[in-house]
């Protein structure tokens, strides 16, 4: 007999798959939301007599589609009901094509492009992402993005509403504007993962689940676009950054720099899956942003001690991420190799020439220069002025201890 | 097909000169002409400035008027088109020409009722 939460797994596992099928049956999202979820109300009443059957996601959308006409058939006071009935019931049953994996798949490529339309708002997106995708519930999402749920609630019903409204298209975007709209998916995605990963506030559990939320997604994107380098290279920064999770915080919860960082720790079969991605993806030849950034993670990782990482590699693979993507972030962060390869002072001159002074990372990385060349008192007020600039609670009490150990020297 | 409101914002003060306002509405004229050709055209025009326009309220039995448009800023609608179109995505593309036209952003906004075609 299942247990409840055998049945919660397979929630989590079908709700956006059921929901995709679903959303192109249907038309409109919240019929589709509304049907897969009496589905798994049924679910619940009948899986813990009967076992949970062979294909629960076929159960789960055969059944949320009888709920859908059953929905139509008492709602139906409009020409337009009765058409979407009728077009339910000619629905072909599973088995004879229409729950192939293949369209199941083009589903949730239509429901991902659909999320990350660029006519919604960033924050919107990655509402929409979770809950749509990911079957997160509107409480869990609030609650990893800090606001009251009735807020969370009401951006989604508002998304929903411009979906529906404007009419933003359900499907795949056509391969000429691939890489632009394939670009707003990813950012999405790895802003999931960073939120998990900054864990600046709030509840730590719900966090560790963004980071494994954007790593599913992730996966589910590579599965889906096997061929795209870029969807490689975010999955592989992911799995190559969550490696050192455990590494990356004392037991107290402070932050532990890469330097420092215990690297026996480190996840061995992420960081072997990391870097085989990494070695795919750059094989390609069109090299991009994530491709890069997990490239550098790559480096990191091969390195058994801090002393033996490869700076010279790294700063090659920044110079071509400049190259290619040029930002004054991207500058900041190839000055820190610049410093292990030609020394602290070259790398303060780039600093000092970038237009970063909002950006706390400008002055903690500015600040830890200062320390090396000597000059504490320039450091001092620059590890203060990173302190005022971040968000961040681990990271403020990161950088006040470097700059208490400013003074006692 | 779902009817469209693309307007266009154009910041307050004189036109520009012709030799640079002329292409462009060459251009409005061009995608008009394609818009009609694929049946998606409704209507469309531009404004007078907004120094033309008056505000009208109703209170009780009193009527207001106030000379001048209801939104104070520097940028007004300076004219607008009304288009069919399948879906968001096309209707944005059109918005894109008009925005790579005139130089200036546009606004596309879906209205309630359908259009007949």
């Amino acid at each position: 007999m299942p247990a409840t939460s055998e049945i919660e797994r397979v929630f989590r596992a079908e709700y956006g798959r059921a929901v995709a099928v679903l959303v192109r049956v249907c038309g409109d999202i919240d019929t589709a939301e509304e049907a897969v979820q009496d589905a798994f109300a049924a679910a619940l009443e009948r899986w813990p007599q009967t076992g949970v059957p062979p294909s629960p996601a076929g159960w789960i959308i055969t059944t949320a589609r009888n709920r859908a006409v059953d929905r139509f058939r008492r709602e139906s006071s409009r020409d337009a009901r009765q058409a979407a009935a009728v077009a339910l019931l000619e629905w072909d049953e599973p088995g004879d094509g229409s729950l192939e994996e293949e369209s199941v798949r083009d589903d949730q490529l239509r429901m991902i492009f659909t999320c990350c339309h660029p006519a919604l708002a960033p924050n919107v997106q990655v509402a929409l992402t979770l809950r749509l995708l990911g079957g997160l519930t509107t409480a869990e999402i609030a609650r990893a993005f800090l606001v009251p749920e009735a807020t969370m609630a009401q951006r989604l019903v508002r998304a929903k509403g411009k979906i529906r409204d404007a009419r933003i298209p359900y499907r795949v975007p056509e391969t000429h504007e691939l890489p632009q709209r394939l670009r707003s998916v990813l950012a999405v995605v790895y802003l999931v993962f960073n939120e998990g990963y900054a864990a600046s506030a709030g509840d730590r559990l719900i966090r560790d689940d963004l980071c494994a939320e954007a790593i599913r997604l992730g996966r589910l994107l590579h599965e889906l676009m096997p061929d795209e380098p870029e969807v490689m290279g975010l999955l592989a920064l992911m799995l190559l950054i969550e490696s050192r999770r455990s590494a990356r915080t004392t037991a107290d919860g402070a932050m532990v720099r890469l330097a420092e960082q215990d690297r026996t720790s480190w996840d061995r079969a992420l960081v072997a899956e990391g870097q085989a991605l990494v070695r795919r993806c750059l094989a390609i030849g069109r090299p991009g942003p994530y491709q890069l950034q997990a490239a550098v993670n790559a480096v990191h990782a091969d390195a058994a001690r801090a002393e033996q990482t490869d700076w010279r590699q790294i700063l090659t693979l920044y110079d071509l991420h400049l190259s290619i993507a040029p930002s004054p972030v991207v500058a900041l962060h190839r000055a820190v190799a610049v410093a292990e390869v030609d020394g602290p002072a070259t790398a303060l001159g780039i600093v000092d020439g970038l237009d970063l002074e909002s950006h706390h990372m400008y002055h903690a990385i500015r600040a830890d220069l200062l320390r090396r060349l000597g000059r504490d008192a320039d450091a001092a007020s620059a590890y203060d002025a990173a302190i005022a600039r971040s968000g961040n609670a681990a990271e403020r009490a990161f950088l006040d201890g470097r700059r208490r150990a400013l003074d006692t020297k | 097909m779902t009817r469209y409101l693309i307007s266009i914002y154009q910041p307050d003060g004189p036109p520009p000169p012709p030799e640079v306002l002329e292409p462009v509405m060459r251009e409005i004229a061009q995608i008009r002409q394609e818009l009609d050709t694929a049946g998606q055209w409704v209507f469309g025009d531009g404004l007078h400035p907004p120094s033309t326009a008056t505000v009208v309220r109703a209170t009780g039995d009193d009527v207001l008027l106030t000379d001048g448009p209801f939104v104070e800023g520097k940028e007004h609608v300076g004219g607008f088109m009304i288009i069919d179109a399948p879906d968001l995505d096309d209707a944005l593309q059109w918005g894109l020409r008009y925005a790579r036209a005139t130089r200036l952003p546009i606004e596309v906004r879906p209205f309630q009722g359908k259009s007949t075609t």
